[in-house]
């Protein structure tokens, strides 16, 4: 054994050993968290893990990520160089590819020669562009970036290094497969003595190691430990689309939300070490965008820091989760800004649950400590004592329905629950889009009948905003009554209540077939039910998703359709639209609240529609409705522009 | 010392409705819900626990399902809650119900020093603002009423620092303890119960005391000894006013126009 392998064990042991011991401090740290299964169908978890990991799925979809990709799978390859890189290192008489038949040593010889240098260009790419033109926030240019960046392209340097050596000196058989090695070797000077080529390949490989044993002891200490949770956190991705949070169970001994690091889901702690603060979550997060301080991206960081410092103690708080101003708190203004609209959610490649956190905290503020903002006691109060959010008398709710006909929900004589809502029921511009879905009803020939005004509110808000203990007593409530009425199918014109009735109250075990109107409306043209003369009257009509509808409940065609069969022409789509649709900033409870800091999230989404010319902007919510009114009285647009609920658009199309 | 707020559980007026035909108040289906003005007494009171650590008592005449109303009281932090239910008690007047809430005020005076007998201004239901003054009268105590805030309780030379808002003015009163006083609205804006208050109180121990318990002259209490008779209930006959204009009017139009029209009938004269 050389005195070369003895000083190779005692390294490669040592940072073995220290990586182990790293690894299992933090990961361990992960598992001080509540419990959440995330084990079931284990099945579809590895079909998961390969397409959103090893695909690199959301990865991709910008173009950076291309770079990424190339990058994920350089790693993948050079994993096995790597492996048998150190155990050459270890036994290099037992061990070496370099033992394997002519065949089969030269194709890997010149795949690890090709993908070496892949992964050279795009670390190169990835530094330029850090230098050039960095993605907004600046993170991405920190010195943990350039830091981990640079260890990649030192090892990459260092493989061409001690591979053009060994070919310059003759040692390497498979030298005409490796072509950048080769080339390497072509520009050593002629004149090199073997010897000095011997200790040039001894260098760099010793380079190689070392560089390569730091890189993997680096990565549990700082942003990259994504390397090694990112797979995983695919694995253990939720399986349904997150549309709604956990319940909360009311016991005595029980403490409600997350007001300390280690009350969080496993699972939460754990997607705080996949995110390598790429940023694409705080990119698309309206409130980011609108200049507010909350970033889903630091939300996420702040989650890891506080459970780096808090989780080794024991149990004892040394920085606060909630409240602290500094890294690795959230503050409470934080939290109160997301409007649960889930574009971060459906951008982030490896999957954190950025809104089941958020209001996880809310949760902790409002149950535990009463602390929220002013304008929230009202309602409340009025949600509690009167099952609506403006607190008006109960027997207003059928004044919408003043001047026609409209008949109670009877069981086996009624299909359909018209389930008005709130907003459908009390809201002076609203109550119109009531009339047209009644309108649409009837000439379609459904039979449908309402609550009248026993139908209460379905507690949507109180569930976003964390007012969990109160939202429990609503939906139960609810679900007695839809129970004790026979109710089976409900058709709603609100995505709150929709989302609200169809995924939240499946938890109370609720048995219902809820449809929104927008989907509603196009099963009745598709089945010839509804006689439209399309006419251009509207103009140029926009569309906005809405996010309960599109992110949340992926209706995303049924509107479109819709507004081409009402028109006859397909709606223009704004520039963020779909999946990508920037919301009107009235979810998550934030239709109650004030919008402190920064610039208003309707008037962006406003700006928005303008820029499409818009004359007729759609919508499919009665808060969406909101918003832009309001919005397009701020940039003095009302007068040009209307906002129609999508039903109002279909029963203007209705022949009489 | 102890501080006893007196809260009543109210119909939700605004949910009430006048049977057009007998002219009596439909009472079926509205829900009760805490007196809004006794919510900021109890708060206030909460206040004086937090920062002179005194106890809070919460008494209420009532029916049996008052009980709800008091829970609520606890699970905001209330020590403890007597309900005063009684048939006894039933039909009272403003007069016959003071003497009630008196009494109760007293025997719990017995056993601990009494600073403060904190009520809400008036209730929504009555609209009297009779019932506090009334206890005042019959405990013989300072009598504080519409207060805006309280300045300062004074321990040691037991007294109070009050501030009352009258028309066009405020007015600061000292006064010795123990005083009654009675809140305004805008006093302060009630807490939030947060969820382990509220499941405590699900389980906590409501006191009822009946008329055994209290033994006061039956005389004097219930309607009996009411001095009010009520003839009638009806809603006053509301001479409609005239919409001016429509919704489609742009508002500095409607603004314009219901100047003129106040200007015409002189109510800008300043």
């Amino acid at each position: 054994m050389t005195s070369d392998v003895i000083a190779f064990i005692v390294v490669f042991a040592a940072a073995i050993l220290f990586f182990s011991w790293s690894c299992y401090r933090r990961f361990g740290l992960v598992l001080k968290g509540r419990p959440d299964n995330r084990f079931d169908a284990v099945h579809k978890r590895f079909w998961n893990m390969l397409f959103y990991a090893f695909g690199q799925r959301r990865v991709v979809s910008k173009p950076f990520g291309i770079n990424h990709f190339v990058l994920f799978w350089a790693f993948m390859v050079l994993l096995i160089a790597n492996a048998e890189f150190l155990l050459n290192g270890l036994a290099p008489d037992v061990i070496s590819y370099s033992r394997l038949p002519d065949g089969a040593y030269f194709t890997l010889a010149c795949i690890f020669d090709i993908v070496s240098v892949l992964a050279l260009l795009s670390v190169i790419l990835a530094v330029i562009r850090r230098l050039t033109f960095p993605p907004p926030h600046t993170e991405a240019r920190s010195r943990d970036a350039f830091i981990i960046l640079g260890m990649v392209g030192f090892l990459m340097i260092a493989f061409f290094g001690m591979h053009a050596s060994e070919i310059a000196r003759g040692t390497e058989r498979a030298a005409d497969y490796m072509f950048i090695s080769n080339f390497g070797a072509s520009i050593i000077p002629s004149g090199a003595s073997v010897g000095s080529l011997e200790t040039a390949a001894n260098v760099f490989w010793w380079i190689h190691a070392v560089v390569l044993l730091s890189f993997l002891n680096y990565l549990p200490y700082s942003k990259h430990m994504h390397v090694l949770a990112s797979i995983p956190n695919c694995f253990f991705k939720s399986l349904e689309k997150i549309k709604t949070q956990s319940r909360e169970e009311f016991a005595r001994e029980n403490t409600f939300g997350v007001g300390q690091v280690e009350q969080f889901p496993w699972k939460g702690l754990f997607d705080s070490y996949a995110c390598t603060e790429c940023g694409r979550c705080s990119d698309v997060c309206p409130a980011t965008f609108t200049g507010k301080p909350l970033e889903p991206r630091l939300l996420i960081h702040d989650i890891k820091v506080n459970l780096l410092k808090n989780g080794p103690g024991d149990g004892g708080e040394v920085l606060p989760l909630i409240g602290g101003d500094g890294e690795g708190s959230v503050s409470e203004e934080v939290l109160w800004e997301c409007t649960t609209c889930g574009a971060c959610m459906e951008v982030c490649p490896v999957f954190i649950e950025h809104v089941p956190r958020i209001v996880d905290m809310r949760r902790n503020l409002v149950e535990m400590k009463a602390k929220f903002p002013e304008e929230l006691l009202t309602l409340f109060e009025n949600m509690e004592q009167r099952s609506n959010p403006w607190g008006i008398a109960p027997a207003e709710r059928t004044k919408w329905a003043a001047d026609i006909n409209v008949q109670p929900f009877e069981a086996g004589k009624t299909e359909y629950l018209f389930y008005i809502g709130c907003a459908g029921a009390f809201d002076a511009r609203n109550r119109h889009t009531t009339l047209s879905v009644v309108k649409i009803l009837d000439a379609g020939g459904v039979s449908w009948g309402t609550l009248g005004r026993d139908e209460l509110c379905c507690g949507e808000s109180l569930r976003r905003l964390g007012n969990e203990y109160v939202f429990d007593n609503m939906a139960r409530e609810n679900i007695k009554m839809f129970e004790e009425k026979g109710i089976k199918k409900i058709i709603t014109q609100c995505p709150h209540c929709y989302s609200t009735l169809k995924n939240d109250y499946k938890q109370y075990g609720a048995d219902l077939e809820v449809v929104h109107h927008t989907e509603f409306i196009n099963s009745l043209i598709k089945e010839g039910k509804l006689k439209l003369n399309a006419s251009g009257d509207l103009g140029n009509v926009v569309f906005h998703d809405s996010c309960y509808l599109g992110r949340y409940n992926l209706i995303y065609d049924a509107p479109r359709q819709v507004v081409a069969a009402a028109t006859g022409k397909a709606p223009t789509e704004m520039e963020r639209n779909r999946d990508k649709a920037f919301c009107c900033g009235a979810g998550g409870g934030r239709m109650w609240m004030e919008e402190h800091e920064g610039t208003l999230i309707n008037v962006a989404r406003v700006e928005e529609a303008l820029e499409k010319k818009a004359e007729t902007i759609c919508v499919c919510c009665p808060y969406c409705m909101t918003m832009f009114d309001d919005g397009l009285k701020d940039k003095d647009a009302a007068e040009e522009v209307r906002v129609l609920d999508l039903a109002e658009i279909v029963a203007k199309a209705l022949s009489e | 010392m102890l501080v006893v707020a007196c809260v009543k559980q109210v119909p939700d007026t605004t949910q009430v409705k006048v049977d057009p035909v007998t002219g009596t108040l439909i009472r079926e289906g509205v829900p009760f819900i805490m007196n809004p003005y006794d919510t900021h007494a109890l708060e206030e009171s909460l206040r004086l626990k937090d920062k002179y650590g005194f106890r809070v008592a919460v008494i209420s005449m009532g029916p049996p399902t008052a009980e709800v109303t008091l829970r609520k009281t606890q699970a905001l932090g209330a020590d403890e809650a007597i309900l005063l239910s009684d048939r006894a008690f039933g039909g009272a007047d403003t007069l016959a119900t003071s003497m009630v809430l008196a009494e109760a005020v007293r025997k719990l005076a017995e056993k601990e020093e009494l600073a403060i007998i904190m009520c809400g201004r008036q209730t929504i239901d009555g609209d009297t603002a009779q019932v506090g003054p009334g206890i005042a009268s019959r405990l013989g105590c300072s009598q504080l009423t519409l207060v805006d805030r309280i300045e300062e309780v004074d321990v040691k030379n037991k007294q109070v620092k009050v501030r009352r808002k009258l028309e066009g003015r405020h007015e600061i009163v000292v006064a010795p303890l123990p005083a009654m006083i009675a809140v305004l609205r805008e006093i302060n804006n009630p807490r939030y119960p947060t969820v382990p208050m509220r499941l405590m109180a699900e389980d906590a121990d409501i006191a009822l005391w009946d008329n055994k318990e209290m033994n006061i002259d039956e005389q004097t209490i219930g309607l009996k000894g009411s001095a009010t008779q009520v003839r009638k209930i009806f809603s006053p006959e509301r001479t409609k006013g005239q919409i001016l204009g429509d919704e489609t009017d742009k508002p500095e139009d409607v603004a314009r126009s219901l100047i003129d029209k106040m200007k015409e009938k002189d109510l800008l004269s300043l």
